[in-house]
């Protein structure tokens, strides 16, 4: 006891230090609100990742236990599953257009391979010559205009993408009349915009605008391609420079619906009439 | 000894007002805050008993801290100036060899001990001070700004105030 005495009073500085410093840091936690939740909070954090270290270690204790559960589980699902049978049912929805006398049908499909960071980007559906689906014809998902379908065989087809570097639609702005060409651009590796060309500089056209399919392609007109976002006039040139959003979202693409214009043919035979040289 | 009580207690009340009232609302886009009041317990007597220099400090930094509305940061700051100073003067200086009125001023200790003195102590009690109000290692490196920024202005002003009130009596 002595001895611990003298060590104290030894080194009084030191411990009239700490008391001193100690008093005053407890000042400093009780009365400052800042300081006060930087302490709380962080102990609180301390707790909680202690906490947390437990509860990780109790739940290793339990691995196996929870293993057979799921096991069990997995296999109960298993015996439900659906994908594991072939899926060759086809639904097909007919669309009447009687304004414009033209008849379309829809048949859906999955996206089974996707690009979206090439310069050209293909999509790969499950739906091929089987299903009905031959070439050019036009795809378009939930949100708006997918592709172009470019190479069929039985049960798969491509799809050339609007994210394609010579992928061309005709498109128009939502109110005018006015139309030009839709393309990604050669040098735009974006998947969310892309440039509506041969606008003539005349034609008022405002942000947010929406831009949809024309009714010269291969697509029901109206169908929602994007927004403007973008606008502007190139110097020495007549027509405008816009670019837009694109409605689809490309890289979460998942079913999509190809759209068989029926009478495509008909007007194809018709124009080819036209001697190419008039 | 009443002399010593009574000087040191206007030389703490003067350097509390000007801290208090004119110092406060001094400041380079508070990077350099001044905290001249300091300059009291440097300036305590060698021979003080340890409890009271304690007690003192802490006091002088309560009541700054009063005025600051931000209680116990100054006097955090001052009890481990009042440490750190005790340490210093263990080391640097004899004790034995003086009588109780020697105070470590500038015109007794001479110019080179008395800014060694006096930069060592301030920039700990800044480091101490800035690290608590800000309470954080995040942005360490505007917080040591400070400190260093802060700790030139106060060194300056220590040492202008020692050398308008120089006595050069024990040379």
């Amino acid at each position: 006891m002595r001895n611990l005495w003298m060590f104290v009073s030894k080194y009084n500085a030191f411990f009239l230090f700490i008391i001193f410093f100690v008093i005053s840091l407890i000042f400093v936690g009780s009365n400052n609100p800042y300081q006060r939740t930087v302490i709380l909070n962080s102990s609180n954090d301390f707790i909680g990742r202690s906490y947390e270290q437990i509860d990780n270690l109790k739940d290793y204790l339990s691995l196996s236990r929870v293993n057979d559960s799921l096991v069990a589980e997995n296999a109960n699902l298993r015996n439900q599953l659906k994908s594991s049978f072939a899926d060759d049912s086809i639904r097909q929805k007919a669309v009447n257009d009687t304004l414009y006398k033209q008849q379309y049908t829809t048949i859906e499909a999955r996206v089974v391979r996707n690009t979206v960071n090439r310069k050209n980007n293909y999509i790969t559906i499950n739906r091929g010559r089987a299903h009905g689906i031959s070439l050019g014809m036009g795809v378009i998902g939930s949100a708006g205009v997918v592709g172009i379908v470019r190479y069929v065989n039985n049960n798969y087809s491509i799809v050339q993408s609007l994210l394609h570097s010579r992928t061309k639609i005709s498109a128009s702005i939502e109110g005018s009349n006015a139309f030009g060409s839709l393309v990604w651009g050669p040098d735009n590796f974006n998947s969310q915009t892309a440039f509506l060309l041969d606008i003539p500089n005349h034609i008022v056209v405002k942000n947010g605008q929406r831009i949809v399919t024309s009714g010269f392609s291969l697509f029901p007109a109206g169908t929602s391609i994007g927004k403007i976002i973008r606008r502007d006039v190139k110097g020495g040139n007549n027509f405008l420079d816009i670019e837009l959003k694109l409605s689809t979202d490309f890289s979460t693409l998942q079913y999509v619906y190809v759209i068989n214009n029926l009478r495509a043919a008909e007007q194809q035979e018709l124009e080819t009439q036209i001697p190419e040289d008039e | 000894m009443n002399r010593i009580i009574i000087s040191n207690l206007i030389r703490f009340l003067s350097l509390l007002f000007i801290q208090v009232f004119l110092l406060q609302n001094i400041g380079y886009y508070n990077l350099a805050t001044p905290f001249i009041y300091i300059l009291f317990i440097l300036l305590l007597p060698f021979k003080i008993p340890n409890t009271l220099l304690f007690l003192l400090s802490f006091l002088a930094g309560a009541a700054v801290d009063v005025f600051y509305d931000t209680p116990g940061i100054n006097a955090a700051a001052c009890s481990l100036m009042a440490f750190v100073r005790i340490i210093f003067i263990s080391i640097t200086v004899q004790r034995d060899g003086f009588d109780n009125e020697r105070e470590p001023k500038m015109g007794i200790m001479g110019f080179r001990w008395f800014f060694f003195y006096a930069v060592v102590l301030t920039f700990v009690h800044h480091l101490c001070l800035f690290m608590l109000e800000t309470f954080s290692f995040i942005e360490i490196y505007y917080t040591l700004l400070r400190v260093v920024f802060s700790s030139l202005i106060t060194v300056f002003l220590i040492l202008i105030s020692e050398f308008i009130f120089f006595k050069n009596k024990e040379r």
